[in-house]
């Protein structure tokens, strides 16, 4: 336990074929796609260089909340008191550590959108067309090029450092040896504190403005005010996926002895639940679009699925993103058995990572790539990129410290957890 | 009464600590535990005492798709076939109107399919009744009935839950099952109790 834990051959290899696939997805797609060509007037101009910015947009925004979610897990149970985590804490941690490098990619990525006058993308980034346009017009004071910058710079930079003091609060724990109950419980105090911090600037970004900022701006003048816990919902349930992936790697490399099915059975629970909370979130704003019927929102699900007359282009994914979101989670860990059991568990977390992603596809693409959306290896492939970063970083987690934080106050908690 | 009047040596325990190797060697030993009535529920215990998970999930499942059933038949049958409405230009199947009732539907009947099918195999009901083996099961007593068979010696359990720790021990012949009756009539009353 003591030794330091050394990644296997295999991962090392996964890793690095997943971001040499994705650098030549990048490539291939800089090269044949002319990202940099004008985008032509409004929507549809350069189909070829739409795809490459939009694509790159759905994967960065998806992995850069699934690996925020992982820190936003560890502040809430801190904030809850909550004890059974303990063991496995380091896991969220390590996932959480890659926020800083998602997020440099992200906010690049952003940023090139952004001032590179992508207007197929962003549609309000269009001087002219806003000029003209009563609504767009309306929204200027929100949807705007330098607060989109320095918010979304805002927005990173703070979940860089409120994780960063996170996690070396944790970290700090190892050197120091176990803790009295008087310095156990200024510990856990202070802990308290930067979790709460952490979680209310998280309400304030993946919870209300970052998703209307980076996401429901593609189509500007459609809003729903469900848009944003949705995404959380999305990303939230991928999150833990990702979480119970990792945790049950270790487990196959013996490692997170106090880790047993107890734990992976809360966090089966925690995927099960927040399947259901996210369809909940994506009826609540399907049926209520829907049953007003006003055309200015009902456009948005026009766009995916069409109308009675004719079919959406995006109608085959939108069902399917319910089928693998909602049907699977809720039939598949219904049972007791199956969220004890660390086969199915991983089956349904790939499930589900796959499915948000898909989510995340159609949220983006219909508003960008109208007709025209693809889904071929340079897709895949980028998304392959973002998995071996992620891979990357976690990695190196987990070989650079301790898998078990050993003196943290509520370990025996969590090692004599029973649900 | 109904059922059957049973024997059975009764043992009360003031300790959880106490309670939980008795179970243990009670059962290693071979006596059938009839159940062990506790104040609060007793985390594990239901592990100690070897009784099999609950199938009262599948019970609420199946009851649950019922409900899920009954609400779409029910309200197809209703908008498409039986009274067809035009209700702000909707198709007469509509569907996601019909959700969120399906899905109150689907809870009431899980719900209330699983409470009624929780007394029944609690053996609850209103008016019915069942014997109390010590008043104090409700208050700060682990009260553990082992049922005798006529094989049973009785001296010889009752000496074995006093070695196992039990502070209070006697012989009770009992109805098992549950009745419908008084207990006013039929039972003597804690207030009458001597000592209340």
């Amino acid at each position: 336990m003591n030794q330091p834990f050394k990644l296997p051959g295999s991962y090392k290899m996964w890793t690095y074929g997943l971001i040499g696939a994705g650098i030549i997805a990048v490539l291939y797609g800089l090269i044949v796609f002319h990202p940099f060509e004008h985008a032509g007037h409004g929507h549809g101009g350069n189909t070829n260089s739409t795809r490459f910015w939009a694509v790159l947009l759905q994967n960065s925004v998806y992995w850069l909340l699934v690996v925020n979610a992982a820190m936003f897990f560890i502040c809430v149970t801190t904030m809850a008191m909550g004890g059974w985590q303990v063991a496995l804490r380091r896991v969220p941690e390590a996932i959480s550590s890659v926020v800083p490098i998602l997020g440099i990619i992200t906010f690049a990525i952003l940023m090139a959108i952004v001032w590179g006058g992508r207007t197929d993308i962003y549609h309000w980034l269009d001087k002219e067309a806003v000029a003209n346009d009563h609504i767009l017009n309306g929204k200027k004071g929100f949807l705007n090029p330098v607060l989109y910058t320095v918010w979304s710079a805002v927005t990173i930079l703070l979940w860089w450092l409120l994780g960063k003091k996170m996690r070396s609060l944790s970290l700090k724990t190892d050197k120091a040896g176990s803790m009295d109950y008087e310095t156990g419980k200024k510990w856990i105090f202070k802990n308290t504190v930067w979790a709460s911090l952490f979680t209310v600037f998280f309400a304030l970004t993946v919870a209300s403005t970052v998703p209307w900022l980076w996401i429901m701006s593609i189509d500007p003048h459609w809003y729903s005010t469900m848009f944003s816990w949705y995404t959380f919902a999305s990303t939230f349930v991928a999150g833990m996926s990702l979480i119970a992936i990792f945790i049950i790697f270790l487990k196959n490399r013996g490692q997170l002895e106090y880790v047993t099915e107890e734990h992976l059975h809360d966090l089966g629970k925690f995927m099960f639940a927040f399947s259901i909370f996210w369809t909940y979130l994506w009826f609540s704003q399907y049926m209520l679009i829907w049953y007003s019927n006003q055309p200015e929102e009902t456009k948005y699900f026009i766009e995916r699925i069409g109308t009675a007359e004719k079919a959406g282009p995006y109608k085959g994914i939108f069902f399917f993103n319910l089928i693998v979101n909602f049907l699977c989670p809720i039939l598949i860990l219904m049972k007791k058995g199956t969220k004890r059991s660390w086969t199915m568990i991983t089956f349904v977390a790939v499930l589900i990572i796959f499915g948000h992603w898909i989510d995340f596809y159609q949220m983006v693409m219909p508003g960008t790539m109208r007709d025209h959306a693809e889904m071929m290896p340079f897709e895949f492939g980028v998304a392959a990129l973002f998995i071996g970063l992620i891979m990357w970083g976690v990695g190196r987690y987990f070989t650079k410290h301790s898998l078990l934080a050993k003196n943290h106050p509520f370990l025996k908690e969590s090692m004599i957890h029973h649900t | 009464m109904a059922g059957g009047i049973k024997k059975f040596v009764v043992g009360c325990f003031d300790d959880e600590a106490v309670l939980f190797p008795a179970v243990k060697n009670v059962r290693r030993a071979g006596y059938k535990i009839h159940d062990v009535y506790t104040p609060f529920p007793v985390h594990g215990l239901d592990h100690a005492m070897g009784l099999r998970e609950t199938s009262l999930h599948t019970a609420g499942f199946i009851y649950a798709i019922t409900g899920t059933t009954t609400a779409l038949t029910f309200m197809s049958w209703v908008f498409t076939k039986d009274w067809p409405m035009d209700i702000g230009g909707k198709p007469h199947f509509a569907l996601p109107a019909w959700i969120p009732i399906t899905f109150e539907l689907t809870v009431l009947f899980s719900a209330v399919g699983m409470v009624l099918t929780f007394c029944y195999l609690c053996q609850l009901a209103p008016f019915v009744k069942k014997h109390h083996f010590h008043p104090r099961a409700t208050d700060d007593l682990f009260v553990m009935a082992i049922e005798c068979t006529d094989k049973t010696n009785d001296t010889e359990v009752q000496e074995f839950l006093q070695n196992a720790g039990a502070k209070e021990i006697n012989v009770q012949h009992a109805e098992s099952g549950w009745w419908i009756g008084r207990y006013d009539k039929e039972q003597k009353l804690y207030r009458d109790e001597r000592g209340y």
